[in-house]
């Protein structure tokens, strides 16, 4: 081991922890809250008993599952969408040359900073002249097309080489052939990368949920969750603890599993 | 493949994003700034063109002044504060340090919560008297303190919720870019004697730059965009000292269903992003160094 190599010293390593632990404090805070009885929500002790009860009072008081189901349709909608419409748009800007490339592109990098979250009144108001509101629909279709995905697509497609697509051709490959045959698997990773920013940031996302929907019918979990705890019932920080936990479970298991895949991904959806 | 064929190819293929991306993102736009030139039609009274008279209730609205202000305090303080946080995450998880893999899980975890599980998580930390927090503090013999419910700490409350949040994802990217610089670097400067803190700042710094600004123009868009937690945790309060720019558009467009007015002020929020495209597009660009 060269000297560049040693390994950090006593105080760095110390500090490094207690910001780990500072960080994992809230959290904990919560998951401690979420398994005990709420006689001990506040009180330490580590002989408290463990209990599951608060998950099936959270459960049994609102509607989760139906929620649950909500938040899988439109997560599933707006990724099958966004690989669809930005996955050919992408193969356009790599591989085609029209007139005015240059120009749409740029207006389609402009949603990179005016992004759907941001134009809430007018958005609502097309929904409403659509009929659309309080649709699952109406949830996922702004982030349909996706300037990032468009852009992150472009890129990868345009390391493809060009002798791929050409062997393709002569084999007897239509474009859209080749774009599923050569393009398509050769990006695999990035689609991953990509897929997992994007339920992400789906399951995850609440203010045009809350603008947009007003039934249990097409309530997403987090709205779900929002007006589950603003509704007066007390306020058991138990229970809504373990509802709170409830709601990030299934991303943050799947998190925990595939740790890797998700921090890999994140890097690479933001590198290029 | 005659050109009009290749035009026609790949018109059809951008026709879908084309599509959705003017109807929610581009006509939106247009609309909003023709929007905040008119009244909001209500009931049988239609919409009336009034010029500029939109943008002087603008001027005199103080509240519309808070919610810049508050905006503005909220993206000073939590940028750099997430932004520093992050490198120092990312510098301590590259080194080779005990439980390191755990370690970057702790960093990281905050950032697949949805931000309302954050906020209803916090809500419960802040809990007066009983939250995590006071009985901490209480410890140490400090009154207990209605963190979210005044006016003089509610804004740092809500600020340190979001460094929590997002200082995690920032790391990933500072991680991937430490990742990439090259070792024989390391131990050329070892050789020349270089301290660690030197070597930190002439190189690793400089090395990082590009990343830092990717990093920069995330976190700027996201203080603007990102008002979830606000929804939750105060609606805007105490007295509006929480109200940020679109959790005030959004009060304005959903509570009290002011379109032209809601118009007015998307109208301003969006020409701070565009200000903030441009000064990264000219300015920033050209000072960073480039592998």
């Amino acid at each position: 081991m060269s000297i560049a190599d040693r390994p950090p010293g006593a105080i760095e390593t110390i500090g490094a922890w207690l910001l780990g632990l500072l960080w994992i404090l809230p959290l904990a805070y919560a998951v401690w809250t979420a398994f005990h009885p709420s006689a001990y929500a506040t009180r330490f002790d580590l002989l408290a008993p463990l209990t599951l009860e608060n998950f099936v009072a959270a459960w049994q008081a609102a509607p989760f599952g139906r929620y649950l189901f909500n938040t899988t349709v439109i997560v599933t909608m707006v990724l099958a969408g966004q690989f669809l419409v930005c996955t050919l748009a992408a193969y356009a800007f790599a591989r085609y040359r029209f007139p005015g490339q240059s120009l749409l592109f740029a207006l389609v990098l402009m949603q990179l900073m005016v992004m759907p979250d941001i134009l809430i009144v007018e958005n609502y108001r097309t929904m409403f002249a659509l009929g659309l509101v309080d649709t699952l629909g109406a949830v996922a279709l702004p982030y349909m097309a996706s300037a990032f995905g468009i852009f992150l697509l472009r890129q990868t497609f345009m390391t493809v080489p060009k002798e791929l697509e050409e062997a393709a051709i002569v084999e007897g490959c239509s474009s859209l052939g080749v774009l599923w045959r050569v393009y398509v698997p050769l990006a695999r990773p990035v689609f991953v990368a990509y897929g997992l920013v994007s339920v992400s940031y789906h399951w995850n996302n609440f203010l045009w949920p809350l603008i947009v929907t007003n039934s249990v019918e097409t309530r997403p979990l987090t709205v779900g969750l929002a007006v589950f705890s603003s509704t007066d019932q007390g306020i058991d920080w138990s229970i809504i603890s373990a509802a709170t936990l409830m709601t990030a479970a299934p991303l943050l298991v799947a998190f925990l599993i595939f740790q890797r895949a998700f921090v890999q991904s994140f890097m690479r959806a933001g590198i290029r | 493949m005659s050109r009009l064929r290749t035009s026609i190819h790949a018109s059809l293929l951008l026709l879908p994003a084309v599509v959705l991306l003017a109807a929610f993102t581009h006509v939106p736009a247009v609309r909003t700034f023709i929007g905040a030139l008119y009244t909001t039609p209500r009931g049988k009274r239609p919409a009336v063109f009034v010029g500029l008279d939109n943008y002087r209730q603008l001027l005199d609205d103080p509240v519309f002044w808070q919610a810049m202000a508050n905006n503005v305090w909220y993206a000073a303080l939590t940028i750099p504060l997430s932004v520093v946080l992050a490198l120092v995450m990312a510098l301590a998880v590259d080194a080779r340090l005990p439980g390191r893999a755990a370690l970057r899980m702790a960093y990281f975890t905050p950032t697949v919560l949805p931000m309302i599980a954050v906020a209803n998580i916090w809500l419960f930390f802040y809990t007066p008297g009983y939250g995590l927090l006071d009985q901490v503090l209480g410890l140490f013999g400090l009154p207990e303190t209605n963190w979210l419910g005044s006016r003089d700490s509610a804004l740092y409350a809500v600020i340190a919720v979001a460094v929590w949040k997002e200082a995690g994802f920032f790391m990933i990217f500072y991680l991937a870019a430490l990742q990439t610089i090259p070792h024989d670097l390391r131990e050329a400067a070892a050789i020349e004697g270089a301290s660690r803190f030197t070597f930190f700042r002439r190189v690793t710094l400089p090395l990082l730059m590009p990343t830092t600004l990717f990093v920069l123009v995330n976190a700027v868009i996201g203080a603007f965009r990102l008002v979830d937690h606000i929804v939750v945790m105060t609606r805007g309060g105490p007295d509006n000292a929480t109200a940020l720019l679109l959790y005030y558009i959004y009060e304005i467009g959903f509570r009290f269903w002011d379109s032209a007015y809601a118009a007015t002020l998307t109208t301003v929020l969006l020409a701070i992003l565009a200000v903030l495209a441009a000064v990264q597009f000219l300015f920033l660009e050209r000072r960073i160094h480039y592998r």
